[in-house]
């Protein structure tokens, strides 16, 4: 099975985003800021992350930066998953080594269709 | 809300003698759903009323209404990756060898909805400039909605609608944001055109080399698909490719097609003995 980690400073997100994912037959882990989500990585590297913008601690951003430091035999593929949704913000993931990008609200068929995008389906 | 079995017999033979659609009575819920703004609308107290109201005859508007009210305009773009990975790399690619001499393509998006099935194939075309430089490709969308339509020719989509699908970075370079929409560029826009057309009809005038009718034969009954399949296939080239959607196949449904053997996923016109012989 592909494996998942949620980052979101939000339990009902990681609840809803985790629920999501199982159906689509992911192994979900969860953590609730970037540090805890580098922390993560370095014991296990995930196929895919599914990362929030705004979280206390450490952003999705900064982990972004942070992840790109990181030597992995394969590295995760990051989607960012944020209500963040300004061509200024998305341009920012993805220069920042994003590799795709889901607004708030979303669905199944949106999440599985970007996990297809990254080659994680 | 409650709603007589006569009136769902009524609302469902509408439906298909207008569109072909069949009403299964497993998505019976569909019609309180679909319905319900319509009735509020209009302030009629119940679904039964509604009925009533377009059988006496009274309204044209509403019937037509309740029909596009049934209708399942449910699409996103690149709606099976795989699927249009294997048009663009193999059937695509195979037609660019066959029309080297004439660089002239015309594509049909067959129940096209509002509009993404067309527009992810002009961005396909797009993402291979060495390709098709110089071809003159010729996208028509085609749907019995008018209201679809409209929206497909506007190419503005929700926030939520835009990311089903669309890679991040296509959605960047092919569309505006307009506050919680995003909007097809005017060259993307350009690039496709739309048109309100009932597959129960004959087929848009021309021959075309590749036809995308995805997820709406599924909704016809088996004599209706057979009927479809062949008017699709009396508009077709005799090397154009079919794609239809996940899970829809060709096999029992009609003889007009064959699975393409150089892209199993695709398909192809059935070539009988008869122009075989003429062929030789």
């Amino acid at each position: 099975m592909k494996t998942c980690l949620v980052v979101d400073d939000s339990k009902v997100i990681r609840k809803v985003a985790r629920h999501i994912l199982e159906t689509l037959e992911f192994t979900v882990s969860e953590a609730g800021d970037g540090q805890e989500a580098l922390d993560s990585c370095r014991v296990s590297a995930p196929d895919v992350v599914l990362l929030d913008w705004n979280m206390p601690v450490m952003s999705g951003i900064e982990f972004l930066r942070a992840l790109g430091q990181e030597e992995f035999e394969t590295r995760p593929k990051v989607i960012f998953c944020t209500t963040e949704n300004g061509i200024a913000h998305i341009r920012a993931a993805i220069d920042a080594g994003a590799d795709e990008y889901v607004m708030k609200p979303f669905d199944r068929e949106t999440l599985e269709s970007k996990f297809q995008l990254v080659g994680v389906a | 809300m409650e709603i007589s079995d006569g009136a769902v017999r009524i609302l469902a033979g509408l439906l298909e003698a207008r569109t072909g659609q069949q009403l299964a009575i497993g998505r019976r819920w569909r019609i309180d759903t679909a319905l319900r703004p319509l009735i509020a609308k209009h302030d009629i107290p119940t679904l039964d009323d509604l009925v009533h109201r377009i059988v006496s005859g009274r309204s044209a508007a509403l019937a037509d209404e309740a029909i596009e009210a049934l209708l399942n305009h449910e699409t996103f773009f690149y709606r099976d990756l795989n699927a249009f990975r294997l048009l663009d790399e193999q059937g695509m690619g195979r037609l660019h060898a066959a029309r080297a001499g004439t660089q002239r393509l015309r594509i049909w998006s067959a129940g096209c909805s509002t509009g993404q099935e067309a527009y992810t194939i002009a961005m396909m075309i797009a993402d291979r400039p060495d390709r098709w430089r110089g071809w003159t490709i010729d996208i028509l969308g085609t749907d019995l909605s008018p209201a679809a339509i409209e929206r497909a020719k506007e190419g503005r989509y929700s926030q939520f609608e835009i990311q089903r699908g669309l890679p991040v970075t296509q959605m960047l370079r092919r569309f505006d944001q307009d506050g919680e929409h995003w909007q097809a560029s005017s060259l993307l826009r350009q690039s496709v055109r739309f048109r309100v057309h009932n597959l129960l009809t004959a087929p848009p005038v021309g021959m075309f080399d590749v036809v995308l009718c995805r997820n709406v034969l599924l909704y016809f009954s088996p004599d209706v698909r057979t009927l479809v399949f062949s008017r699709i296939a009396s508009a077709m080239q005799a090397d154009a490719v079919l794609m239809l959607g996940a899970g829809e196949t060709v096999m029992g449904q009609t003889d007009a097609f064959v699975s393409d053997f150089e892209a199993r996923g695709l398909y192809r016109k059935r070539i009988d003995a008869t122009a075989v012989a003429a062929f030789r």
